[in-house]
């Protein structure tokens, strides 16, 4: 039985309307979950990429990849494992404004955290940090333990070690 | 949308015309020569039916009665040309009636542009009068679609629908277009498509993987080939036939490769799968060299995959990527239209003979006959059986009809027995198993190829899904030969219930009407047939008129289809009783 990991995907595509619909149902009709994901630019004009998380068995994600490729505007998709990825979430925290005042060990947690106030008012302030999803865990239950009134975390963001050489391919397809 | 486009000189929409567009959709339709389209009109799509009023003598619009039966109609028009098939309806309903369609067209591969007429764009999202998010509801089962918007759009996604339906593994593309685009007015000039940036159509054939699958060849002592529709979809016919007869390799086919080799060829083995021929499913088990070519290795091809050609190298000859080791690993990919595949295959094979591994396929498709084909096609006893009406009919057609079946138990028997001698002439439902798809389909086929007789074979249950396309027929005078093979059962259904449901024959026993009453209403002659006396002269009258005819077969109502593979068994567990 093939065990299930982690595999960060990352995929280029066409920056059209439709697409996500279209690459969340492959994941979709085979009951796999995506962990999480988030689309942007990419390096490359006009060309957007997709960076999912999935946790299966590497023959499925090798088969997922192939459906994903097959869809028209997918220019090229890739699969990695943690070891092979740079990668970062992002959260944020709402916390109630009078734990900066009243509560010391607010300031250590922030500094020993590397987390950073990005806003502040009289009712409340609000906390960054990036980092491994590990680092934001214990964040987040070292915070709660103070009261966290909102909490909020990105999806995963990776650059991967391996080059994909997107240019070298479009200027095949062009 | 970083498409490139062609030029084609005869085309004389170089010059800038300021037109709706609506009209746009007309001379796009024209500029890829889609001259005979079906549809069905409404709300949302008035605006592209008045122009096709305009344009009728260009156009042959066919009016379906329903937009399930212009897909399907779409689809024959499209197996059994190779073109474009072209399907049209409103918003809506409408447009939600086609999925059945394009979904078959999707699993079967089959080139199809729909076009569905759109609420106007400032309604979007409002849930308007028979609006539907066609383009979400699609898009599981297209190989491609897009919403239009504004007229300029036109031109270009008609040129981009066209090429992606048609090239690579081909597919049913589908584009929506609001109503306020269809109305609005701009400067049109066509080009046609012949690239999009992130879209490689086919892969280049690696001389590598060639060589490889050579190597294999030549030394295998008993190879086998299975081949699918990826031979006819590339029009590799004739590269097909002179690799196996160089190498001496038989070659069974999937039930949509099906007449991309003449049945009576010497190295055709028959059938591969659940109801395919004996031979040819047992030798999968015992080939040492299993070759397929043009086929995605199906499960109702493979059964049990654990216990699938697990003794053989495999080499695959496909032109999707993501069919290599979807199913069944291969020792060799070639990737590539199995046209030129085979061609550089072709010189680096050596001249082979086979005799004595080709001797067990005869062995063992004697067996069958006894077993299995002799009452099939030489009842003793008095019920009529389809195979008998098949055999007649391939008497009577000379093996040269394009035969269109719809699913289930006659379909088999269709695939089984119909003799064909030329490509592009099995038309079915394979991958999706539509029951309605045949009556349609066989309008289609009959429409694109009209020199050519169409025998649409069907049973009682899938006829009655779309028996209102006889109003199609009657109206444009389309001479389709229907056979309705009538055992008063969902048969396919009725067997499985008998083989593993303790005979609890839940809801497929069917009361029907007077069919030769009902095609006559239609202006269609028809005859019923109940006894074997009046079968072969009533077959060779239907064939030999020349306009529509209706005949119903009383066959018998308990007939199985044999042989069979169970689900989740081994090829090489098939049953033949």
């Amino acid at each position: 039985m093939e065990n299930k990991q982690t595999y960060t995907v990352s995929i280029y595509t066409e920056n059209n309307v439709g697409l996500l619909n279209r690459i969340s149902g492959i994941f979709l009709r085979r009951h796999i979950n995506i962990e999480s994901m988030n689309i942007s630019k990419s390096e490359i004009k006009s060309v957007s990429r997709f960076t999912l998380l999935v946790k299966v068995t590497e023959s499925q994600i090798k088969k997922i990849i192939g459906q994903v490729e097959k869809q028209v505007e997918v220019i090229k998709a890739y699969y990695h494992t943690d070891e092979n990825t740079v990668y970062q979430e992002s959260c944020l925290f709402k916390l109630s404004s009078n734990l900066l005042t009243e509560n010391d060990e607010i300031q250590t947690i922030i500094n020993s955290s590397k987390s950073r106030v990005i806003n502040i008012n009289k009712d409340f302030f609000v906390l960054e940090k990036s980092g491994a999803k590990e680092e934001i865990e214990e964040l987040y239950h070292t915070l709660d333990q103070h009261g966290i009134m909102q909490f909020v975390r990105s999806g995963r963001i990776a650059i991967t070690k391996d080059e994909m050489k997107i240019s070298t391919l479009l200027s095949i397809n062009n | 949308m970083n498409t490139k486009t062609q030029t084609k000189p005869e085309i004389a929409s170089k010059q800038k015309i300021h037109i709706s567009g609506a009209e746009a959709v007309v001379r796009c339709l024209l500029e890829e020569g889609a001259d005979l389209i079906y549809g069905y009109p409404g709300g949302a799509i008035m605006p592209v039916y008045d122009e096709l009023y305009k344009y009728q003598d260009k156009i042959n619009h066919v009016l379906t009665r329903h937009e399930q039966g212009a897909t399907h109609a779409a689809q024959g028009f499209a197996r059994a040309t190779g073109k474009v098939g072209v399907a049209i309806a409103t918003s809506g309903p409408g447009a939600t009636n086609l999925i059945t369609g394009i979904a078959d067209a999707q699993i079967d591969s089959t080139p199809m542009v729909c076009i569905t007429g759109q609420v106007a764009s400032h309604l979007l999202g409002s849930d308007a009068f028979q609006e539907t998010d066609i383009v979400g509801i699609s898009t599981p089962v297209t190989k491609w679609n897009y919403q239009i918007t504004k007229a300029s759009e036109i031109p270009e996604i008609f040129a981009k629908a066209f090429y992606l339906a048609k090239s690579g593994r081909p597919g049913p593309v589908l584009i929506d277009i609001t109503k306020d685009a269809q109305f609005e007015t701009f400067d049109f000039e066509y080009e046609k498509c012949s690239s999009v940036r992130s879209y490689k159509a086919k892969p280049e054939v690696s001389l590598e993987d060639v060589k490889s699958a050579a190597s294999l060849i030549n030394r295998a002592k008993k190879p086998m080939i299975v081949f699918g529709q990826g031979v006819i979809l590339g029009q590799a016919e004739e590269e097909f036939r002179a690799f196996i007869e160089k190498a001496d390799i038989p070659s069974a086919w999937t039930i949509l490769g099906l007449s991309a080799l003449p049945t009576d060829h010497e190295l055709n083995v028959g059938m591969v799968g659940m109801h395919g021929n004996y031979a040819p499913n047992v030798l999968t088990n015992e080939c040492d060299l299993l070759i397929a070519v043009g086929m995605r290795f199906d499960d109702r091809v493979t059964g049990d995959l654990s216990r699938y050609a697990k003794q053989a190298k495999i080499i695959h000859f496909e032109i999707d990527p993501a069919e290599i080791d979807k199913n069944v690993k291969a020792d060799v990919a070639v990737l590539g239209d199995v046209k030129e595949s085979l061609a550089q295959i072709l010189p680096l094979i050596n001249e082979n003979k086979h005799d004595q591994w080709l001797e067990e396929f005869t062995k063992l498709e004697a067996i069958e006959f006894e077993k299995v084909k002799k009452e099939d096609l030489y009842p003793t006893k008095d019920g009529l059986t389809m195979g008998e009406v098949l055999k007649e009919i391939n008497i009577a057609s000379g093996g040269d009809a394009i035969i269109v079946s719809d699913v289930g138990q006659h379909q088999m028997f269709a695939c089984r027995y119909a003799k064909f001698n030329k490509t592009k002439s099995n038309i079915t439902s394979g991958g999706l198993g539509t029951m309605g798809f045949a009556l349609p389909a066989a309008i289609g086929a009959k429409m694109g190829m009209p020199e050519r007789e169409v025998v649409m074979i069907a049973g009682d249950g899938g006829y009655q899904m779309t028996i209102q396309e006889l109003g199609t027929i009657l109206q444009n005078k389309t001479a389709v030969k229907i056979v309705v093979l009538n055992n008063e059962f969902l048969g396919m259904v009725r067997q499985w219930q008998q083989l593993f449901f303790d005979k609890r024959y839940a809801s497929t026993e069917m009361t029907n009407p007077d069919f030769v009453a009902i095609a006559k209403g239609y202006s269609i002659d028809a005859k019923r047939v109940t006894k074997r006396e009046e079968l072969a002269s009533t077959v060779k009258e239907m064939m030999e008129s020349k306009e529509a005819y209706f005949l119903e077969v009383c066959v018998e109502k308990e007939n199985n289809v044999f042989p069979m593979i169970e689900t989740g068994a081994s090829v090489s567990d098939i049953r033949l009783e």
